[in-house]
């Protein structure tokens, strides 16, 4: 057990470290469901180059041993190199616009993914997380994360007192969380759930976007700060530690044991055009 | 609180006072718009726990909640004077007395399951099932809303278990020890834990196994092989042997 991070928040939803759970007593009771795990993630424009590391990670350390279909969003499918998958897994590459600005596409994202949602068949899927793609896996990633709606602890925020959360402040914007208000900053690059939950927590941050957007407002953090609004008011029912959306610039603090899911180093200057 | 284990190693909070804000907790289920119910059973003797439980549970259960409380009773003419809080609806539902103790407790989960079946599960979300010998003696508040709720039993404060499983002991058998006295989750779940356990305990008169704490036996093995979602410390149950 740990005793130098908080496990469980005040609504009583856990927070997963490292040390916290035993894989083999929550493998033996979500193998048996059958259950199909889906991974969305965005390559559009030059974040295509990411693709081939995040699914070879991904093969090796996301939800080893159950069934898992990607979801790549991308203005170039032909770009998409199919890689060689285990048995069970899938790749679907879904064609989406290529959109002015890396924040356009960044915040499109959720009307993307809620339409997705909407197309599909019941049985089809169970469990969804929405993956930023410059990342790579590097533990195991397992049914410890499963929940009905789960949101990641941001790597740049876990120690910080509430009044520096790079919250939304401007009272005009829908992700407006005023002072003194809001449990954690949540990461935008990792959230997922029941699919019936990420459904319609992407609608409502697209229809909160849109609000915005007709107020000619952008969000400080695009859509991260809609996703941070969402959660203040509908808790997520379990919490991701910093393992599980990690930023390898960081020096890694005592409390990080390990590190399961990072970004990949890269020049946004460059990327973000 | 770091004195104690808040955590189970499948991730199922374990509820202690310091660990939750009753606040929060509050405006989701409110946000929800849930209902609960309570089931319990006063047969022969037991009908004198009836005000007792009835005058604390009114006080301390969910206050400020709707409530539900299924009272199955072969007395049922010493209930009529009850008085219940606002919110609090009492449903008295006869029983017959004169089983043997085993009986009474295989017909306890038999109860129940079929009453979900045809009434419960149409008028409450959440059910939960107590002793009626018990008194409550602090809020019990919506930190008990979850799908499948155990109370560990007052002797084993500090269950033994490391995270670290040996691979030869795969299940962490034996760690938390429930209690039969106090335990629920939603309705769906309710059904199914009485109906596998009242299987059971019809395996064991078969096999004329008579044994002190059956249901509390079966209530374990169950949830050994259905892990609880959520935990709650020994501060929910008081012994009253103890």
């Amino acid at each position: 057990r740990r005793q130098d991070v908080l496990t469980v928040t005040p609504w009583l939803a856990p927070i997963v470290w490292e040390g916290t759970f035993d894989p083999k007593i929550l493998d033996s009771a979500y193998r048996p469901l059958n259950l199909t795990i889906g991974v969305t993630a965005f390559a559009v424009g030059k974040y295509t180059r990411f693709v081939r590391r995040f699914l070879e990670s991904a093969e090796q350390h996301f939800m080893q041993g159950y069934q898992v279909n990607y979801y790549i969003f991308t203005d170039s499918p032909g770009s998409i190199v199919p890689a060689r998958l285990q048995r069970g897994r899938r790749l679907l590459a879904l064609p989406v616009p290529s959109f002015s600005s890396w924040q356009e596409i960044s915040m499109r994202r959720m009307e993307t993914i809620s339409r997705h949602l909407a197309r599909l068949r019941p049985a089809e899927l169970h469990y969804l997380f929405c993956l930023d793609i410059d990342m790579v896996f590097h533990n195991p990633w397992g049914p410890e994360t499963l929940g009905d709606m789960v949101a990641a602890i941001h790597p740049g925020y876990f120690t910080v007192p509430r009044e520096q959360f790079p919250y939304e402040r401007r009272s005009s914007s829908a992700a407006f969380i005023p002072e003194g208000e809001g449990d954690f900053y949540y990461g935008g690059a990792v959230f997922g759930g029941l699919v019936s939950k990420v459904y319609e927590f992407t609608k409502t941050c697209h229809m909160t976007i849109l609000a915005d957007k007709a107020n000619g407002i952008m969000a400080a953090w695009q859509e991260e700060s809609h996703l941070n609004r969402h959660f203040l008011t509908h808790k997520p029912s379990k919490l991701l530690s910093p393992e599980y959306i990690w930023d390898d610039r960081k020096p890694k603090p005592p409390e990080i044991r390990l590190v399961r899911f990072s970004t990949v180093e890269k020049n946004y200057k460059e990327i973000r055009n | 609180r770091q004195d104690v284990l808040v955590l189970t190693p499948w991730l199922a909070p374990i509820v202690w006072e310091g660990t939750f804000s009753r606040d929060i907790l509050n405006a989701q289920y409110l946000q929800k718009n849930l209902v609960t119910g309570v089931v319990t059973f006063a047969v022969e003797k037991y009908w004198f726990f009836i005000e007792g439980f009835m005058t604390s549970a009114n006080k301390y259960f969910l206050a400020g909640h709707q409530v539900n409380f299924y009272l199955f009773t072969d007395s049922p003419e010493k209930v009529s004077h009850l008085q219940m809080a606002p919110e609090k609806q009492l449903f008295v539902i006869p029983v017959q007395n004169g089983s043997s103790w085993q009986d009474i407790s295989r017909c306890r989960m038999r109860m129940v399951s079929s009453h979900i079946q045809r009434q419960f599960q149409h008028q409450v979300d959440y059910l939960y099932s107590m002793d009626i010998n018990v008194q409550l003696l602090a809020h019990v508040g919506v930190e008990i809303i979850d799908d499948l709720v155990a109370t560990i039993s007052s002797w084993q404060v500090t269950p033994q278990q490391d995270s670290k499983t040996h691979g030869t002991h795969p299940e962490l058998q034996g760690d938390f020890h429930y209690t039969a006295s106090f335990y629920g989750g939603s309705v769906a779940e309710m059904y199914k834990l009485t109906t596998a356990c009242f299987g059971g305990l019809g395996e064991d008169r078969q096999n004329g196994i008579k044994a002190q704490g059956y249901h509390e036996r079966h209530l374990n093995k169950y949830l050994l092989q259905h892990k609880p979602t959520r935990l709650l410390s020994p501060e929910y149950y008081w012994d009253t042997e103890l």
